[in-house]
C-alpha cells in the first residue's frame, strides 16, 4: 500500500549555514515539482531523502514516508528510488544485468529472468537482455534505467532532471513514460527541474526553493 | 563511532604502516646512543659518534650520496619534464605510453646489471666499438663502473625515476588541466614545449612534489644500484651503514644505527635544499612568463625524443645483454657476439631459478592480496587527504636503511622469527603505499552517484563493493596489483635482514651473486628477476581486454 | 626435564650445550634423522654451491637429514644473525645451524658465547684428520677448542695469464717490478674482503724482517707501526700501477675470475690451489691459466664450520660437519673438476682404498701438487689483520 511522502521542515546546512529548508506532502500517485536557480539545494534535497548526503552538509527536520521516519535509517534499505540525467548504468553488467541488481532476493533464475525480460518487453526494449549497455542510444538507456529502479519497487520515485540530456521529441517521450508508471504503481514522486514544461507535465504542485 | 570493517582495515593500515617505521626509527636512535641489542656492553654515544666522525672516507661517503641522489633526482626531473613538454598530447606520445608500466616494473637491480654490462670497459658498447674504432684489443684501463663521482650509480638510478616521474606526470595531467591550458596557451602563440612548460608544468608539479621527493629519497639511499654500479673508495654512505651492520667486529653495530641517522639527516637536508630550489625555481618561471618570449621548440622536442629513446634503449638492451651472457659459453673480448652459445647454465640453476623464483612469486602475491585488502578496505573508510597522503610517502621516503634493522630487531623481540612472516610484513611496508597511489584516485573517481543509485536499488554497501566498485576498479586494481608485485619482487633489503636467510629470492640471490663477478649466472638470474615482475604486467594489461571483450564502457574508462 | 638439563648445561658452561651430546654418536645419528640443518655458507662461487648441493643429497641419501645452502655474501651476516636473535632472547631453535667460518668471525663469536660445542674432536671422522701436520686446531692463532670442525684446507697461490705473464713473479718485490711495468694488469680483492686482507697479510709475511712477531697479537702500537712499516711503503708503491689505478677494486676473489677473462687483469691471488683448474674446466678461465706460490712460501689455513649455541638442528649439524670429514667427501672436494680445495685428512691414517683414490687423483692442469706447494706460512693473529684492515681503508680505501 503505498503511502505519501513527507518533507517536515527538512533543512539542509553546510556547516551552521542553513542552506534550503522545505516542507511538503506528496501523496501517492502525485508528481510534485521543486523549482529553483541553481545551486539552491534542490539535489541536496533529494540526497537527503536518499540518505547520501555529502560530507560537508547536514539535515535538520524530518522526512516521512507515512508515519515511518526514514532519517534514522540507512540508505540502502530506505527503499527510495531515484533517477539522475545521466542513466548511470553500470557498464559492467549487460542490459538485464542491470536491471536484476534491483530485484529484491527471492525465485528461481528463471524466475528472476522472466521478470527481467518482462520489464525490457514493457518497454519495447525485448531481446536487449544481453547488450552491452554502451551499445545503446539515449532514450534506450533512459528506458533501461526507468525499469532498473522501478524493478526494486521503490516506496517513493525521485528525479533529479532525468530529462536533461535527452533531445526535445525523446524528452517528451520518456518523460510520459516516467510519469505514466509513476502514477500507475501510485508513488509519490519528487520531481526536481529547470524546464517549466515538465513542471507542467507532472501536473502536480510546484514548489520554488530561492 | 561504530567500527565498521573498512573503518578497521584504515586502522590496520595505519598501523603497518606507521608502526614499522616508528619502531625502526626508535631501534635506531637506541642504537645511536650505543644500546645495541645482543651486545654486552653499552658504548657511551659520544664514543660511538666518535667513531662514526672518524671513519677513513665517511666524510667523501655522505658526499657521494649526497650529491648523486640530488644529481639523480634532477636529471630524472628535468629529463621527464622535457620529454613531457616537447611530446604530451602527440599520437606517438600516446604509443610511448603503454611501455612506460612494463619499465617501471624491471626491478632495481636488473636494471643496474643490464647498464653495467653495456657500459663496463669490457661491456657491450665498448667490443662494438673495438677494435675498428678504438683499437682496442684488450678492455681499457678505464674507471667506469664505480667512477669516484657516482655517474655510472647516477645512471642507473635515472633509467627507473625516469619512467616513474613520467607515470606520476601522466597522471596528473588531467587534474592540471592540461588540454584546456594548452589550447589557450597556443591561442596566445606559444608552441607546444614553452606552453606545457609555462602553463602545465606548474600544476603539474606541484601533484608531483611528493613523487620527487621519494626519488630525492630514494636516490640517496638506495643499496642496489650502489652495489652494483657505485664508487667502491669509498662505497656511498647506505653501502657503509650495510657493512658496519654486517662487521664481525660486534660494536659497530651501534655506528650502523648513527649512520642510519646521518643518512635520514641527509634526506631531510636534500629536501629542504630542494624547497628553496623549487621556489628559486618558480620565481625564474614567473619571470620566463612575462617575458613573453616564444620559440625554442625544435631543441626541446628533439631533446624529449632523444632523452625517451636512450633511456628506453638503454633498459631494452641491458636486459637483451642479460639474456646474451646467459647462454654465453666463451665469449672474449672484443667479441660482439658470443663465440659459442650454451645452455650451460640454465641447465644447471634451472631448478634452483624455478624454485626460487616460484618462492619470490608466491611471496609477492601473498603480500599483495594482503595489502589489497586493506588498501581498498581503507579507501572504503573515506580516509581525509592528509591521512592518505601520510600514509603513502612516510614509509616511502623515510630510507629504507634508516628503520628496518631497528625493525628486525623488534621482530625478534616480538617473537615473530625468521622467514615468510616477518619478511611479508616488512615487503608489505612498501607495497601497500604504491597500492594506495595507484587505487587512490580511480577510487575516488568512481562516480558518486553509483552510491547513490545503488543505494536506492537497495545494495548494502557491502554489496556494492563487491558487485560495484570491485568489477568497476578491475582494470586499476590489476594495474596496481601487477605494481605491487614488482615492488615485493625487487626487495633486498627488507628480504635480507628479516629473512634469516631463509628465503632466498631472486633478488637477494642476484646481489649475492653480483659480488661473485660471473657475468653468465648474474645475467641468467637478472634476467629471472626482470621477468618475473613483467609477467605480472603482462597479465594486468591482457586480463581487462577479456573480462571487458563485451562492455564498451568498460575499456574506455 | 630438557629444560633442566639445558638450563644446568647453561650455568655450569659459558657456551650452551643442548641435548645432543656428541660423544654418544648413535643418538645423535637418531635425532638427525629428519632434521633440516641450515647452513650459512658464502655462496660467491658457483662450484662451492655445487659442492655443498651435492653434499646435502649425500646427508639425505645416508642420514636422512635435509640440508639446506643459505647463500650469504658475507659470513659476518650469520654472525650478526644469532647475535640478533640473542638479544631477543631466542635460545633455541635459531634460524642458522651450521656456519662454514674461520679466522675473525669464529674468534668474535667464540668470545661472545654464540658457540655449541665442544664437538669436533667427538667427531667419528676425527679420526681421520691431520692434527699434527697441518694447523687444525688453531684458527688464526685462536685455539679452535673444539668449537669448529675443518673441512677444507686452502693455502694462497697466484694465478696468472700465461700467455702474457710467462714466468711467475716469485716475491712481493717481483710482482711490483712487474705491476710498475705492465699498470693495470694487477689487482686484489678489496679489503675487508676476506682474500683481500688474505693478499695485505701475503704480502707483509713476505717482506717483513720478524715474522715471528705476527705469530701473537701485536705489543704494541710502536710494535705494530714498526712490522708493517715495509708493507705500507710498499703499498704506496704498488697502488698507482695497479687495475684502475687502485681507485677500484673487485668485489671478491671470484670476481677477478672474470677480469682475468676479459684480458683485463694477467695475476691475481687465490686462496684454492685448485680454483684455477675447476674455472677452466667450467670455461670461466682461458686455459692458458696457472698458477705459482711465493719462494719464501705463502700463507695456508684451514675452513672450518661451527655450530651457533641456539641452533635448532645441531644433531644434524654434526652429522654434517662429520660428513664432510669423510673421505668420500674430502676426495670430491679436493678433484679439481669439483673444487680444488686442499683436504684435511691425513694420508697415513686412512685405510687403503681411500688412500689410493687420494694418490690417483689427477689434481689437473693449472693446480700445483703438495710438493710444489710447499708448507704453509701459518696465518698471523687475528687482531694483525683487523688492524691492518682499518689502515687500509684510511690509506687507500677512502678516496685517492
Amino acid at each position: 500500500m503505498a503511502e505519501p511522502l513527507i518533507l517536515k521542515a527538512l533543512t539542509i546546512s553546510a556547516g551552521a549555514v542553513p542552506v534550503v529548508s522545505v516542507s511538503l506532502t506528496v501523496a501517492p500517485g502525485e508528481i510534485t515539482t521543486l523549482m529553483g536557480p541553481s545551486g539552491s539545494g534542490k539535489s541536496s534535497i533529494l540526497a537527503a531523502i536518499t540518505g547520501t548526503l555529502p560530507d560537508g552538509l547536514s539535515a535538520a527536520g524530518e522526512i516521512l514516508l507515512g508515519t515511518q521516519n526514514l532519517a534514522t535509517l540507512p540508505a540502502w534499505t530506505r527503499r527510495i528510488g531515484i533517477l539522475f540525467q545521466d542513466d548511470l548504468l553500470f557498464p559492467h553488467l549487460s542490459v538485464g544485468g542491470n536491471l536484476a541488481l534491483g530485484l529484491a532476493p527471492g525465485g528461481t533464475r528463471a524466475e528472476r529472468r522472466g521478470r527481467v525480460e518482462r520489464a525490457l518487453a514493457e518497454v519495447g526494449l525485448e531481446g536487449f537482455t544481453a547488450r552491452d549497455p554502451a551499445t545503446l542510444s539515449g532514450g534506450q538507456k533512459a528506458r533501461v534505467a526507468l525499469m532498473r529502479v522501478l524493478l526494486s519497487k521503490p516506496r517513493a520515485l525521485l528525479l533529479d532532471e532525468p530529462f536533461g540530456s535527452l533531445d526535445a521529441e525523446l524528452r517528451s517521450q520518456i518523460r510520459t513514460l516516467v510519469f505514466d508508471h509513476a502514477r500507475t504503481r501510485g508513488l509519490p514522486t519528487l520531481l526536481v527541474t529547470h524546464d517549466p514544461q515538465d513542471a507542467e507535465a507532472a501536473g502536480g504542485p510546484v514548489i520554488r526553493l530561492r | 563511532m561504530t567500527l565498521s570493517p573498512s573503518r578497521l582495515l584504515l586502522w590496520l593500515t595505519v598501523l603497518l604502516l606507521g608502526g614499522p617505521v616508528l619502531a625502526g626509527l626508535i631501534g635506531v636512535v637506541a642504537g645511536a646512543m650505543g644500546h645495541v641489542p645482543g651486545l654486552q656492553s653499552v658504548k657511551p654515544a659520544s664514543e660511538v659518534w666518535g667513531a662514526v666522525w672518524n671513519w677513513p672516507g665517511i666524510g667523501r661517503s655522505v658526499a657521494i650520496s649526497f650529491w648523486t641522489g640530488l644529481l639523480a633526482a634532477l636529471i630524472s626531473l628535468v629529463s621527464a619534464t622535457v620529454i613531457m613538454a616537447g611530446w604530451s598530447g602527440t599520437r606517438s606520445f600516446a604509443r610511448f605510453r603503454l611501455w612506460l608500466a612494463p619499465f617501471l616494473a624491471v626491478p632495481h637491480a636488473a636494471a643496474a646489471f643490464g647498464i653495467a654490462f653495456l657500459i663496463a670497459p669490457s661491456g657491450w658498447i665498448a667490443r662494438a666499438l673495438s677494435p675498428w674504432l678504438t683499437g682496442w684489443d684488450r678492455p681499457p684501463d678505464l674507471l667506469i663502473l664505480g667512477d669516484p663521482l657516482g655517474l655510472a650509480m647516477v645512471l642507473g638510478l635515472v633509467v627507473k625515476e625516469l619512467p616513474f616521474l613520467l607515470l606520476m606526470m601522466i597522471a596528473a595531467l588531467p587534474q592540471a588541466k592540461a588540454a584546456p591550458s594548452m589550447a589557450a596557451v597556443s591561442a596566445l602563440g606559444y608552441g607546444r614545449a614553452r606552453g606545457w612548460l609555462l602553463a602545465v608544468f606548474p600544476a603539474v608539479y606541484r601533484q608531483i612534489r611528493l613523487p620527487v621527493y621519494v626519488v630525492l629519497a630514494y636516490s640517496m639511499s638506495a643499496v642496489d644500484a650502489a652495489l652494483i654500479l657505485g664508487p667502491t673508495t669509498p662505497p656511498p654512505l647506505a653501502i657503509v651503514i650495510l657493512r658496519w651492520a654486517a662487521d664481525p667486529d660486534l660494536s659497530l653495530r651501534a655506528l650502523a644505527s648513527a649512520g642510519a641517522l646521518v643518512q635520514l639527516g641527509l634526506v631531510l637536508v636534500a629536501l629542504l635544499l630542494w624547497r628553496l630550489a623549487e621556489i628559486a625555481a618558480a620565481q625564474l618561471g614567473r619571470s620566463l612568463a612575462e617575458s613573453g618570449q616564444r620559440g625554442g621548440e625544435r631543441g626541446v622536442e628533439i631533446a624529449g625524443a632523444m632523452l625517451a629513446a636512450a633511456a628506453g634503449k638503454f633498459l631494452m638492451v641491458g636486459l637483451a645483454i642479460l639474456a646474451l651472457w646467459s647462454v654465453a659459453g666463451a665469449w672474449s673480448f672484443p667479441a660482439f657476439f658470443p663465440e659459442t652459445l650454451t645452455d650451460r647454465i640454465w641447465a644447471s640453476h634451472g631448478v634452483a631459478l624455478l624454485e626460487t623464483s616460484t618462492t619470490t612469486l608466491l611471496l609477492a602475491l601473498a603480500v599483495v592480496a594482503l595489502a589489497l585488502a586493506l588498501a581498498l578496505g581503507s579507501l572504503e573508510a573515506k580516509p581525509s587527504r592528509r591521512l592518505l597522503t601520510a600514509l603513502i610517502y612516510l614509509p616511502l621516503i623515510v630510507p629504507q636503511v634508516t628503520f628496518l634493522p631497528g625493525l628486525q630487531a623488534a621482530f625478534l623481540k616480538l617473537g615473530l622469527g625468521s622467514g615468510a612472516l616477518p619478511v611479508g610484513l616488512m615487503h608489505l611496508v612498501f607495497v601497500l603505499p604504491y597500492l594506495l597511489l595507484v587505487l587512490a584516485d580511480p577510487f575516488n573517481a568512481l562516480d558518486l552517484r553509483y552510491r547513490t543509485v545503488a543505494s536506492g536499488l537497495g545494495l548494502s554497501p557491502a554489496r556494492q563493493f563487491l558487485r560495484l566498485r570491485l568489477p568497476l576498479l578491475l582494470t586499476p586494481i590489476a594495474g596496481a596489483v601487477a605494481v605491487g608485485m614488482a615492488v615485493s619482487i625487487g626487495q633486498y633489503l627488507p628480504t635480507l635482514l628479516a629473512g634469516g636467510g631463509r628465503l632466498p629470492t631472486l633478488t637477494t640471490e642476484a646481489l649475492a651473486l653480483a659480488a661473485g663477478g660471473d657475468r653468465r649466472v648474474i645475467g641468467a638470474y637478472g634476467l629471472a628477476q626482470a621477468m618475473a615482475a613483467l609477467a605480472p604486467f603482462a597479465l594486468a594489461l591482457a586480463l581487462p581486454r577479456i573480462v571487458w571483450r563485451n562492455r564498451r564502457g568498460m575499456l574506455h574508462g | 626435564m630438557r629444560l633442566a638439563y639445558t638450563l644446568a648445561a647453561a650455568l655450569a658452561a659459558p657456551q650452551a650445550s643442548l641435548a645432543a651430546n656428541p660423544v654418544d654418536w648413535p643418538s645423535v645419528l637418531s635425532e638427525a634423522r629428519g632434521q633440516t640443518v641450515y647452513w650459512n655458507a658464502w655462496g660467491g662461487s658457483e662450484a662451492t654451491n655445487a659442492f655443498i648441493g651435492w653434499v646435502g643429497d649425500r646427508v639425505e641419501a645416508d642420514y636422512g637429514v635435509s640440508l639446506v645452502h643459505v647463500k650469504l655474501s658475507d659470513t659476518a651476516d650469520a654472525v650478526s644473525r644469532v647475535l640478533a636473535e640473542r638479544a631477543a632472547g631466542i635460545d633455541e631453535g635459531g634460524a642458522i645451524d651450521l656456519i662454514w667460518i674461520n679466522g675473525a668471525n669464529f674468534a668474535a663469536m667464540k668470545s661472545e658465547g654464540l658457540l655449541f660445542g665442544p664437538f669436533a674432536e667427538s667427531l667419528p671422522n676425527w679420526a681421520f684428520v691431520d692434527g699434527e701436520g697441518k694447523t687444525l686446531t688453531t684458527d688464526f692463532t685462536v685455539p679452535t677448542e673444539g668449537y669448529e670442525s675443518p673441512w677444507a684446507m686452502a693455502q694462497v697461490v697466484f694465478m696468472r695469464e700465461t700467455a702474457d705473464l710467462p714466468d711467475a713473479p716469485r716475491s712481493a718485490a717481483e710482482i711490483l717490478d712487474w705491476a710498475a711495468a705492465h699498470p693495470g694488469r694487477f689487482t686484489y680483492p678489496q679489503p675487508p674482503d676476506f682474500l683481500g686482507t688474505t693478499f695485505l697479510k701475503q704480502m707483509l709475511v713476505d717482506l717483513t724482517d720478524d715474522p715471528a712477531a705476527l705469530s701473537a697479537a701485536p705489543e704494541s702500537d710502536a710494535a705494530y707501526e714498526a712490522v708493517t712499516a715495509s708493507l705500507w711503503v710498499y703499498l704506496d708503491a704498488l697502488t698507482p700501477h695497479l687495475w684502475r689505478s687502485g681507485r677500484a677494486y673487485p668485489a671478491t676473489g671470484p670476481a677477478q675470475l672474470q677480469l682475468i677473462y676479459d684480458n683485463e687483469i694477467d695475476l691475481a691471488i687465490s686462496f684454492s690451489p685448485g680454483e684455477a683448474t675447476a674455472a677452466i674446466a667450467n670455461g670461466l678461465l682461458p686455459e692458458t691459466v696457472r698458477t705459482s706460490v711465493l719462494d719464501k712460501g705463502t700463507i695456508g689455513n684451514a675452513s672450518f664450520v661451527a655450530i651457533p649455541y641456539n641452533a635448532n638442528a645441531p644433531a644434524g649439524a654434526m652429522v654434517v660437519a662429520d660428513f664432510l670429514l669423510s673421505p668420500e667427501a674430502q676426495l670430491r672436494a679436493q678433484d679439481p673438476a669439483i673444487l680444488g680445495y686442499g683436504t684435511v685428512l691425513d694420508m697415513a691414517k686412512l685405510p687403503a682404498a681411500d688412500r689410493a683414490a687420494f694418490d690417483a687423483l689427477d689434481l689437473g692442469i693449472a693446480t700445483l701438487s703438495p710438493a710444489e706447494l710447499g708448507a704453509a706460512q701459518p696465518e698471523p693473529h687475528p687482531d694483525w689483520m683487523t688492524r691492518i684492515a682499518a689502515d687500509w681503508q684510511r690509506r687507500y680505501g677512502a678516496g685517492l
